[in-house]
């Protein structure tokens, strides 16, 4: 039994064939379509490593069958960069060592992506470790990912305010 | 391996009729983030999955009569951001909220999170207490019942094998009606239940309670609806002598099990704080709400 894909990722429109309905995203990123910027941690929900933006939502992307993603919109790691610049999350993980051994790090930046654009954190560390809290750090890298977080979504607004200026 | 069939129909008859046609066990899946783990575990091992999320309707909020209809596989993400229903049932709200990260709610579903069976499963308690239904769609037809008579036992629930949910009904509100959920984990995020409460209680024009219904998760095979905590609260303003006949009528429907993360004994005790607590911020926004 085979199954027809079609999914836009990074921007790209992929019509992809399943011979196994349990292929999970994930496994279809890393494993078909060479993502590998997308982790495989826990593979059961409980890591954050897999975040990727489904539609424009958070999701873990080990929670999710490929089959059951027909016609969505991915963003992974990979789809974050404007050519060789650095996304201003990326920017600001490194400027204030949100990372140490960087397994995490792509699932903590789709995860900070997704919470910036939800807008529900406001300038409160608390909300933002609430809302990061998916994503697990074994290194402990959790304060300099907060201020990473609240200095990118500070940046974030400065430049919405220009362009709407 | 064994063979494993998908589908994804694009009509209720459709779904029911895979269910019902299937030759070994079929799952439904609405969210995924539990049935992915029990798949990957080999807890569960299915013929067939119906996946119901490109059924029209099953995904979405609506207010009808006063009230919310929400689709069975509406993501937590989406319940946790509708500010109307937020206003009216923030008890729910808050609720589905703790069902994991904001990850696993950007999938996770309130039939899925009823239909799994969990006893310590964070919407449930707040759905009974807030007087929610479930319609459920069969080869017969639909029929709608009380969101506490679906679920039968630890992974068991009412419902035939060619049934499933298709959607919630959350009933229109009497004025100063509100309703609060806490529960008690031994972190602040990313936990199971050790006990959780669901209060929904409504009050007349001098703050007197004319209503209400009590719900306890994870301290019986099942969530519980306890009358005899409604009976506590119903004819109080909240007073010392209504908490504790709460606290007593709580602690006494627990049935709990000893586990990793609690005690029967603790449990029992917690049981009745959190009662009180989820008590006492229901009748707060009840009476903000007038």
């Amino acid at each position: 039994m085979s199954f027809p894909l079609s999914l836009t990722i990074n921007g790209v429109a992929r019509n992809i064939t399943l011979d196994d309905p349990r292929v999970t995203l994930l496994d279809l990123l890393r494993e078909r379509l060479e993502l590998t910027g997308t982790k495989k941690g826990c593979d059961r929900g409980q890591c954050g490593a897999c975040t990727v933006l489904l539609d424009g939502r958070r999701i873990n992307a080990c929670l999710a069958l490929a089959a059951s993603c027909d016609g969505a919109t991915v963003l992974t790691i990979e789809g974050v960069t404007d050519g060789d610049a650095l996304h201003p999350v990326q920017a600001a993980f490194i400027a204030h060592d949100g990372l140490q051994c960087g397994f995490c790090t792509p699932g903590q930046i789709m995860s900070a992506l997704g919470l910036i654009d939800e807008g529900q954190a406001g300038d409160d560390p608390e909300r933002v470790r609430e809302g990061m809290s998916g994503n697990l750090c074994r290194c402990g890298a959790y304060a300099g990912i907060t201020e990473a977080v609240l200095d990118a979504q500070r940046r974030l607004a400065g430049q919405d305010g220009r362009d709407a200026s | 391996m064994s063979s494993l069939s998908y589908a994804a129909p694009a009509t209720v008859d459709e779904a029911i009729g895979l269910l019902a046609g299937a030759s070994g066990l079929a799952k439904v899946l609405s969210g995924g983030t539990d049935l992915l783990v029990q798949l990957r575990s080999g807890r569960t091992r299915p013929a067939l999955i119906v996946d119901t999320k490109k059924i029209p309707g099953i995904i979405g909020i609506r207010e009808v009569d006063g009230g919310f209809v929400i689709g069975a596989a509406t993501s937590g993400a989406m319940i946790g951001e509708h500010a109307a229903l937020a206003a009216v049932y923030p008890g729910v709200v808050e609720a589905t909220n703790l069902i994991g990260s904001t990850q696993v709610q950007g999938r996770a579903s309130l039939a899925g999170n009823l239909c799994n069976a969990s006893p310590a499963a964070d919407s449930v308690p707040a759905m009974i207490a807030a007087g929610a239904t479930a319609v459920i769609a069969g080869p017969k037809g639909r029929r709608t019942v009380p969101v506490e008579q679906v679920v039968t036992g630890p992974g068991r629930t009412s419902l035939a094998r060619d049934e499933f949910i298709v959607e919630f009904h959350l009933p229109k509100r009497a004025p100063r009606s509100a309703d609060a959920y806490l529960r008690f984990i031994p972190r602040t995020e990313m936990d199971i239940a050790v006990v959780g409460a669901g209060v929904n209680v409504t009050l007349d024009a001098a703050g007197v309670c004319t209503a209400a219904r009590v719900s306890l998760g994870a301290v019986a095979p099942t969530a519980l609806l306890v009358a005899d905590c409604a009976a506590a609260l119903v004819g109080s303003k909240l007073d010392e002598h209504a908490l504790a006949k709460l606290d007593l009528a709580a602690r006494d429907a627990c049935k709990p099990i000893d586990d990793k993360r609690g005690t029967i004994d603790f449990r029992i005790k917690v049981a009745g704080v959190l009662a009180r607590r989820a008590a006492a911020i229901a009748f707060e926004r009840a009476a903000a709400r007038s």
